[in-house]
This record gives structure tokens, C-alpha cells and sequence, in this order.
């Protein structure tokens, strides 16, 4: 019962939740609801894939949201030339999508070293980030908002294949693709390892340094694609804004969707419903008329509910 | 090697050495401010320094007892934002009235996290996570998504704004939290018993400590301390700030580890925190007389970027010499 619980808890709580809607929300089973949904909670899954890593080694990563504004705010200071020049369009868009990405999974991997070389412990490490990225990005753009307009760059946001929002396109291969590393690589094996038991991990030979190296330049990787995201659908940047709170909302994602927060046990699936359902709560005391800061109440609710059953599950 | 399997000797040496540390750090830069800038010691600005500084001290005083326990609390400055709205709308039935709705919001969202880690055994960076947005939500509900003005008669206003003998109230208040911190942590069996359960868990349930009873009073006194903040925070600005605490906890997590306060629990020091929010706070300070030269112009950004290098610098100094010591 308890086992059952904690492997289905999560996807029963979203179908519970699809059920009320479909009943009591008007216009839900409509694709304009669909992908106002998908596109809210992209963002979110993507940098909480990330986060599913850091957490299953036993670590955990604030500096995502300052990440994403880092991104967001260098984008367009190579789309308008005024950090590599004038470019020609191709060029442009092609270091636009691909030097702000580079440059935070660099500093997610500066993250690693201050775990790992350093022993400092993961939420201080990374509340350096935290602190000083969002500064930095500040710096970068003089506090100022950056508009732009270039529709090869912002198919990343805008964008749609056969219908679906690239976007979400991206985010279900990134879970797909993380899934599969985690359940079915070596590498994924010496990340859950880590997390279980590091000092066992260690004795039996996995480089536990390198594998937490990475999961922290992944994470930063995967938050300067989302900033890239954010962004192209808003075809502004805003470094006070982009990403503010996301460590939480990923984090959060990550605990209801049964991740264990002390490391050894992953689900990236588990992560994407848990998104899900916290985007769904949303979304339906929205639709229903229930202010916004009301729902921030209820989402805590859902939370501490949500970890306290798969406690229940674990525990028998 | 982990942390804990250190001795305890060898922690408390590690310890002693971050609490010096601080300490000497504090100095040099008070040191560096007094050479460099003429009314850098003047009454004016080390008054105006403790008094906004004092609720920075009083959230991380309750932080550090947390922490020693080995836990974490997330939802301080969201508490302490509620808390301010609390007790502006309060504030027209006088002084008493308004303390005590504001303390006793944050006593309240503290009793709920304690209830929460300690009996339903979950984590308490996620229930204080919980909490967090729930205080938020309930801040904006209360304040109608905007500040409240704070009723200007009566002895409230004094509390964030007001001097006595010739200090500011605000810094008096965080001095005797402070005195009262340190006795209970270097005196009392709470203090001891805090210690125990940050030390190790398990020996300490089966030495019979009421582990349980520990936990929720922890996350009491932050969760009031934080209420206190926010009754403060109302009163200097004359108004409820529904959305003004955001930060405070990294702050406050930051103003603790800086202290020499280990973050796995079982050390910490009231003393080195009071010094921790003390530099902290310096470096602001030390940043807008720079700004106020001329010599240099640092934006509001440039400060945010300065307090992440400086946080790297503690840690980094910090992680070398306890692994100097104990390595």
C-alpha cells in the first residue's frame, strides 16, 4: 500500500486534478488551455530537470533563477552587437542561442567546484550565485529593460512544430532525455549512488567529484535555457525579473514529484507531474476566480501534503 | 572527508577559528572605514547602522538557533513581511495590540513548522519552503496587494523610529535578544539540549532528550523573531510591507554561516552571528561612502554583485582553514 502510494501518488493527484477540471472549470478541454498550460510549466520542468540531478547527488541549486537572468540579459546584448559587434543574422542568432547557454552551464560547473573542491556545503556555495548572478546580470544591462524583436531567435519561445509550442517540444525531449540517463547510463547509476551513500560511492571507485561537477554545469545549462525561453516570449529581458523564485518552484516541482530531497532516490518523470500538478492547482484556482496570493496558500498546502504521503509511502 | 565525521574537538576548534575570524575581519574593516572616510565612526552613522541592521540581527539570531539544530528556516522574511501587515492593520488600537498581533503571527507560522518537521517528520527546508509561500500569500490577502499605512498616534511608531537614551529603540530591542540568546544557549538546558539534537539526532533521543519539544521551540523563537522584525519593519517605514522581507532568509542563512556556524548543526555561536550581520551590514555601508566620494559610482547592482564575492571569499577562507585543521 505504502510502495504503491509513493509510485502513484503523484500521478493520481494530476488525474484527480484533470478530473475537477474537466467538470467544474469551463473551457478546459480546449488546446488554447492545453498549451497556456504547457507553456507556463515549461520553463519550470526544464530548470527542475536539472535540479533532479543536483538533488539526487545530495546537493541542491539556488542560483538557477540568477542563472536564467544571466542568460536572458547576454541574448540580446549579442543580438543588438554590442558584445561581439555587428554580426551577420545566422551568426547572430547562432551565438545568441549559443554563447549564454555556455556561459551558465561555466558557471554551474564553478558551482561544482565550490562543492567539490572546496567542501563548502551546496546551499551556501550556490547562494553566492544566487546573491551575485542576478547582480551581475544587472550590471550587464544597467538595470535596464532590453527590447528585441528577431523571430529566428525567439522560435525557441514563439516558435511551433506541427502545432506544439517549441518550447514544450524542448522540455519533453529534455525529460525523456534525462529520464533515460538516469535510469539507463552508468552515469546515472554514479549520480544516485553519490546521493545514497557518498562515502560508499567513493570506496567503490565512482569519481564522485566529476559526477557532481556535472550535475551542477547541467543544472546551470539547462537554467540558461530557460532564461533563452523566458525571454523570446516575453521579446524583452528584464535581469530584476527573469527567474525570480524559480529555485523554489523547482524545488518544489522536484519534492512532489517524489524525489527524494536527501539524495539516492530520482524521478524525472516524477518531476515533470510534480510540475504539472503544482501549475494545475494554479491554473484552476485562477480559472475559478481565487486570487493569485490566495493560490500561493493553497500551493503550500499542496506541497507539505504531497511530501507528507510520499513519507507515508517510504517510511512502511 | 564529510563534516560529521569529524570529532568534536576538532569542530570546536574549527568553530573557535571562524568565530575569531569574524571578529577579525569585523575589526579590519572597521578599521579600513575609520581611516578612510572622516564621519565613518560619527554618532550618525554607526546609529543609523544598528538601527536598520537591527532587524537583519533579530531574524538571524532565530536562524542561527535553528541551524544549530541542524535544520533551516526558509519562511523568516516572508513571517516577518506578514507580520508588518499584521500589525499596521492593528496599529490603530495602540501599541500593546500591534506587538502583539505582529509577534504573535510569527509565533504562530513558527508553531506550524515545528509541528510540521517535528511530528510529521517532514524536511524542514521544504516545510519552511511551504510556509514561505504561504505567509507571502497571506501577506498579500491581508494587505489587499499593497502596503498598509501604519496609524501615526500612539508609542507604535517609536518602536522602529524612536530613541532611548540616546540609542536607537530598534538596536536596544535586537541588544537584549541578543544577551537573551546567549544565556539561553551557553546557560540553559534548551541551549544544551538545542546543541544535542544538532550534534547527533538519534544519541540525543536516546539519551531521553524531548527532541521534539526542542525542534518546535526553535522554529518558535525564529517564527517570533521574525514577527518582531516585521513589527519593526512597519514601524520604520510607516507602513505594512506585504512584499518587503524577500531575501531576508539567504541573509540571514548568510549573516550565520559567515558567524562560523555550521550548517549540518550541533556548533554555533549567538556572539559570532551578531558579528556576522555586523559585517555583513559594513559592507553596505562602507559600499555607499565609496559611492559617496565620488571616487567610484557602484549602482544598487554592483552591491549585490560585491556581497556575492565577499560571501565567496568567507566561505572559501573558511572551508581552507577548518581543513587545515582537521584535514
Amino acid at each position: 500500500m505504502g510502495r504503491r502510494m509513493r509510485d502513484w501518488g503523484a500521478p493520481l493527484a494530476l488525474l484527480a486534478l484533470l478530473v475537477f477540471n474537466v467538470a467544474v472549470t469551463p473551457n478546459f478541454l480546449t488546446w488554447q488551455t492545453f498549451f497556456v498550460n504547457l507553456t507556463q510549466v515549461a520553463t519550470i520542468v526544464i530548470v527542475a530537470v536539472g535540479m533532479t540531478l543536483v538533488i539526487a547527488t545530495g546537493g541542491i541549486d539556488l542560483s538557477v533563477g540568477s542563472l536564467m537572468a544571466i542568460a536572458g540579459a547576454l541574448a540580446p546584448l549579442i543580438l543588438g552587437g554590442s558584445l561581439f559587434g555587428p554580426l551577420d543574422p545566422t551568426t547572430a542568432v547562432a551565438l545568441a542561442l549559443g554563447v549564454p547557454v555556455l556561459v551558465t552551464a561555466a558557471l554551474g560547473l564553478f558551482n561544482g567546484v565550490l562543492v567539490t573542491g572546496f567542501r563548502i556545503q551546496p546551499i551556501i556555495a550556490t547562494l553566492v550565485l544566487f546573491i551575485a548572478g542576478r547582480g551581475i546580470a544587472q550590471v550587464m544591462t544597467n538595470g535596464n529593460l532590453q527590447t528585441f524583436s528577431n523571430p529566428s531567435f525567439q522560435w525557441i519561445g514563439l516558435g511551433r512544430i506541427s502545432g506544439v509550442p517549441v518550447q514544450a517540444v524542448l522540455m519533453v525531449v529534455i525529460v525523456l532525455a534525462m529520464a533515460w540517463v538516469l535510469r539507463a547510463t552508468v552515469y546515472g547509476r554514479h549520480v544516485l549512488a553519490t546521493g545514497g551513500n557518498e562515502g560508499a560511492a567513493r570506496l567503490a571507485g565512482i569519481p564522485v567529484a566529476r559526477v557532481k561537477l556535472a550535475v551542477y554545469a547541467i543544472s546551470g545549462l539547462l537554467s540558461g535555457i530557460a532564461g533563452l525561453i523566458v525571454i523570446s516570449i516575453n521579446s524583452s529581458a528584464d535581469a530584476n525579473l527573469i527567474g525570480l523564485g524559480m529555485e523554489l518552484d523547482a524545488i518544489a516541482a522536484v519534492a512532489v514529484g517524489g524525489t527524494l530531497l536527501t539524495g539516492g532516490r530520482a524521478t524525472v518523470i516524477g518531476t515533470l507531474l510534480g510540475a504539472l500538478i503544482i501549475q494545475l492547482v494554479r491554473y484552476t484556482l485562477l480559472a475559478n476566480g481565487v486570487p493569485d496570493a490566495a493560490a500561493l496558500v493553497v500551493k503550500a498546502a499542496i506541497i507539505l501534503l504531497a511530501v507528507w504521503l510520499q513519507r507515508q509511502g517510504a517510511s512502511r | 572527508m564529510p563534516p560529521r565525521r569529524r570529532s568534536l574537538g576538532a569542530a570546536r576548534a574549527a568553530s573557535l577559528i571562524g568565530r575569531q575570524g569574524v571578529l577579525v575581519a569585523l575589526l579590519l574593516l572597521i578599521l579600513f572605514g575609520a581611516l578612510r572616510y572622516d564621519n565613518f565612526l560619527g554618532s550618525y552613522n554607526v546609529l543609523s547602522l544598528l538601527r536598520y541592521n537591527a532587524m537583519f540581527a533579530l531574524v538571524a539570531l532565530g536562524m542561527c538557533f535553528v541551524i544549530m539544530t541542524g535544520g533551516i528556516d526558509l519562511s523568516v522574511g516572508a513571517v516577518a513581511a506578514m507580520a508588518s501587515v499584521v500589525s499596521a492593520l492593528v496599529s490603530p488600537y495602540g501599541l500593546v495590540p500591534a506587538l502583539a498581533a505582529g509577534i504573535g503571527a510569527g509565533l504562530l507560522t513558527g508553531l506550524v513548522n515545528g509541528l510540521v518537521i517535528a511530528w510529521g517528520g517532514i524536511l524542514p527546508f521544504i516545510t519552511t519552503l511551504a510556509t514561505m509561500l504561504a505567509a507571502n500569500g497571506m501577506a498579500l490577502l491581508l494587505a489587499g496587494n499593497q502596503s498598509v499605512s501604519v496609524s501615526w498616534e500612539g508609542l507604535f511608531i517609536e518602536l522602529g523610529q524612536g530613541d532611548l537614551f540616546g540609542l536607537p529603540v530598534p538596536a536596544l530591542i535586537a541588544a537584549a535578544a541578543y544577551l537573551l540568546g546567549s544565556l539561553a544557549l551557553n546557560y540553559t538546558a534548551f541551549g544544551r539540549n538545542t546543541l544535542a539534537v544538532g550534534g547527533n539526532e538519534e544519541a540525543a533521543r536516546l539519551m531521553g532528550l524531548p527532541v521534539r519539544r526542542v525542534k518546535i521551540a526553535v522554529y518558535v523563537l525564529s517564527g517570533g523573531l521574525a514577527g518582531l522584525a516585521g513589527v519593526i519593519l512597519a514601524s520604520q517605514f510607516g507602513a505594512g510591507q506585504p512584499t518587503e522581507g524577500a531575501g531576508w532568509e539567504l541573509f540571514a542563512i548568510a549573516a550565520v554561516v559567515v558567524g562560523g556556524t555550521l550548517l549540518t548543526g550541533g556548533i554555533g555561536s549567538v556572539g559570532a552571528t551578531l558579528s556576522g550581520v555586523l559585517l555583513l551590514g559594513l559592507i553596505f555601508n562602507i559600499l555607499n561612502f565609496e559611492n559617496g566620494r565620488g571616487a567610484i559610482s557602484l549602482s544598487a547592482y554592483w552591491q549585490s554583485v560585491i556581497r556575492g564575492l565577499f560571501l565567496l571569499v568567507v566561505v572559501v577562507l573558511q572551508s581552507r582553514l577548518t581543513a587545515r585543521r582537521t584535514g
